[in-house]
């Protein structure tokens, strides 16, 4: 067996010839392939062959009217400055309509017209890479989960700009573009709808974010630990005594108690990470629709503690009416 | 070749590491907190020692030019065309000129405001500017002791020896930006020293020149009631105001707000009721003092739109939550409006 106590990959992956009784040979399999060892340290040796068709490049297509409008829209806020593009690039934004638009599809171009347009080409290159992604899995003889993991992901995506401000009635309320913008966006986003962090479905969300990272950590350290015995052949050795997986399984009897399969693993990852978006989504889409403020609505629900104060009352001082 | 790769690997490392070093705004410890909150809501002062250092330093007020005792004639039986400072003797008048003078034009002098061969006319600019200053001042030493208390202001307060106050705000001095259908962000997506190098609102002061404006963006009720509230755009606004804020004061959120509810009064500070007189001051001062004075002030004082120049908090606190961490020069100075001492 191949020695896996290393910071990277230690098997070159080169195959010579198919499995014995496997259909297709090996010119079909390599044509448009390389092989590069540096490639190999940290992944596949062989790169390729790529399947674009109809759905990929359509999709690219698509991709690139969408990063060219966004790009050439924050060049043109810096007045076409090169220099400044490249300094401000993470600063740099493309804003939905202004909130008088409401859900309006002809905004003037400098507010928010641009914007429209760039979140329409994105989406549908972004819904035929999925179609994509669902075609190639189905003409290889694959299940589609990887597919469907990624539609959990454009769920959350759509949620954030476009379903939830179809609901909310303005486009006003979706993620501008840019890299600071769209991070500003979800902290004032936060303080306007009263703290997310009271959002039971953002709770949910954060807690398969973080136990996605953990059953990722414990499902790799395990295969690597056994793969001294084999143990990369995880599926087909669970259910048999005296293999590395059973040494894989009793380590983690042994110090927790129970433990999941080598198949069960891979399911219980992929719902938390299909969950991590999804309840994201759900949360998001009940955001300033059903709840305007996560804070009063989890003091009413017993979720929000409440902490003496240290000094006399502080009264809203316009609460007599007077100006803000 | 693997030799070469980790060769390779070490000094990115390294480049990252000294690009690290030198660009991401290290503190030097020790950091010195100071809870102001219940334990565990994080509600604490940050500083270190050479920022307490280096603040103290900018705010060593002047020697104070003792104030005469109030005898003697009137200065308006003396000088011609005294229109404000009607109620000072001719020494405390004059008294107050030369410290007016160190405050505002220590290089410059009296020309700064006067014309030299006649010192009652009113052809110098700067000179109407400062007479309405000097109502400015007795202004809010009198009527906003809802957040200068009794401790008052100066000229010096915003001055600091410089004719025009170091830390002031024009309309829309954003980055220039291509012309015709591009997009135009409602002046956002580029850092400001206002903004906290954000990506929101490059300008954030708006809102102290504009009555009307709405500070407040968080739903009252838990549940969406109200289908008027406030929008994303309007939020980012305030958000970079309580920025700038926050930058001329030298503090944190935390110093006004419960940052797990920012809205909630019972949840804030009592900071915060001053900080909120400190916004309906400045509202005050900037429509009836400066805005109007675009039409005295040469162009060469006015911002590319040709406004006034305009206050924020910074134009007086510079940095210190309290203006010369809490020295009171106006103590010296009624003919200003300041409340003496007891």
């Amino acid at each position: 067996m191949s020695a896996f106590e290393n910071f990277y990959t230690q098997v070159q992956v080169w195959p010579e010839k198919p499995e014995p009784g496997v259909a297709g040979d090996r010119v079909q399999r390599e044509k448009g392939a390389l092989f590069y060892y540096w490639a190999g340290v940290i992944g596949n040796a062989q790169i390729g062959p790529i399947y674009l068709g109809t759905l990929g490049i359509l999709s690219l297509v698509f991709g690139f009217f969408a990063i060219e409008i966004i790009g050439l829209n924050m060049w043109a806020s810096v007045n076409w400055s090169p220099i400044e593009f490249v300094r401000q690039l993470p600063w740099l934004a493309l804003e939905p309509p202004k909130p008088e638009c409401g859900l309006c599809i002809m905004p003037p171009l400098k507010e928010g017209g641009w914007w429209l347009m760039a979140g329409f080409f994105l989406t549908m290159s972004i819904l035929l890479w999925w179609a994509r992604m669902y075609r190639r899995a189905r003409v290889l003889g694959l299940g589609t989960h990887t597919a469907w993991a990624f539609a959990s992901a454009i769920f959350l995506y759509l949620s954030l700009g476009f379903i939830r401000p179809l609901l909310m009635g303005h486009w006003s309320e979706a993620v501008p573009f840019g890299i600071f913008p769209h991070l500003d966006w979800t902290a004032a986003f936060s303080i306007r709808y009263g703290n997310l962090f009271y959002n039971p479905f953002h709770m949910l969300s954060i807690a398969f974010l973080y136990g996605s990272a953990v059953l990722f950590a414990m499902h790799g350290a395990t295969i690597l630990a056994v793969g001294r015995y084999g143990g990369e052949r995880e599926v087909e050795q669970m259910i048999d005594r005296g293999t590395a997986a059973e040494r894989a399984a009793l380590f983690w009897r042994w110090t927790m108690g129970f433990n999941a399969t080598m198949e069960s693993i891979h399911r219980w990852a992929w719902w938390f990470a299909v969950l991590v978006p999804f309840t994201g989504g759900i949360g998001i889409l009940l955001t300033g629709t059903v709840v305007d403020n996560w804070y009063l609505w989890g003091v009413q629900h017993g979720i929000a503690p409440a902490y003496p104060h240290l000094w006399p009352p502080v009264i809203d001082p316009a609460a007599s009416g007077a100006a803000q | 070749m693997k030799y070469a790769a980790a060769f390779l690997g070490v000094v990115i490392a390294s480049l990252l590491t000294i690009a690290m070093l030198f660009t991401a705004g290290w503190v030097r410890p020790p950091i010195l907190g100071q809870q102001a909150g219940f334990r565990g809501l994080g509600m604490e002062q940050l500083t270190t020692p050479a920022a307490r250092r280096k603040l103290e330093l900018a705010n060593v007020p002047p020697d104070a030019i003792p104030m005469p005792p109030a005898e003697g004639p009137k200065a308006t039986e003396v000088y011609k065309n005294v229109q404000v400072l009607k109620d000072l003797t001719v020494v405390e008048f004059n008294t107050l000129m030369a410290a007016i003078t160190t405050w505002v034009a220590p290089q410059q002098g009296c020309a700064y405001c006067h014309n030299t061969d006649n010192l009652a006319d009113d052809s110098v600019y700067a000179k109407k500017v400062s007479r309405r200053m000097i109502e400015m001042t007795r202004h809010v030493n009198t009527d906003w002791k809802a957040h200068v208390q009794n401790t008052g202001v100066v000229c010096w307060t915003c001055h600091r020896g410089n004719p025009v106050p170091q830390n002031v705000w024009y309309d829309n001095v954003g980055w220039p930006q291509a012309a015709g259908f591009a997009t135009t962000n409602y002046g956002m997506g580029h850092p400001s020293a206002a903004n906290g190098s954000t990506a929101m609102t490059q300008d954030p002061y708006g809102a102290l020149a504009d009555k009307n404006a709405v500070i407040r963006v968080q739903a009252t009720k838990a549940l969406p009631l109200n289908s008027n509230g406030a929008s994303i755009l309007s939020t980012e606004q305030s958000y970079s105001l309580m920025i700038a804020m926050s930058q001329g004061l030298g503090v944190n959120c935390t110093f006004c707000h419960n940052t797990r509810e920012f809205g909630q009064w019972p949840e804030s500070t009592p900071q915060r009721l001053t900080a909120w007189h400190g916004i309906q001051l400045a509202r005050d001062l900037n429509g009836a003092y400066l805005t109007p004075l675009k039409d005295v002030l040469p162009a060469n004082r006015l911002g590319p739109h040709g406004d006034a120049p305009k206050l924020d908090c910074a134009t007086c606190h510079q940095g210190a939550n309290k203006p010369l961490l809490g020295v009171s020069m106006a103590k010296d100075y009624p003919a200003l409006g300041g409340t003496p001492a007891k």
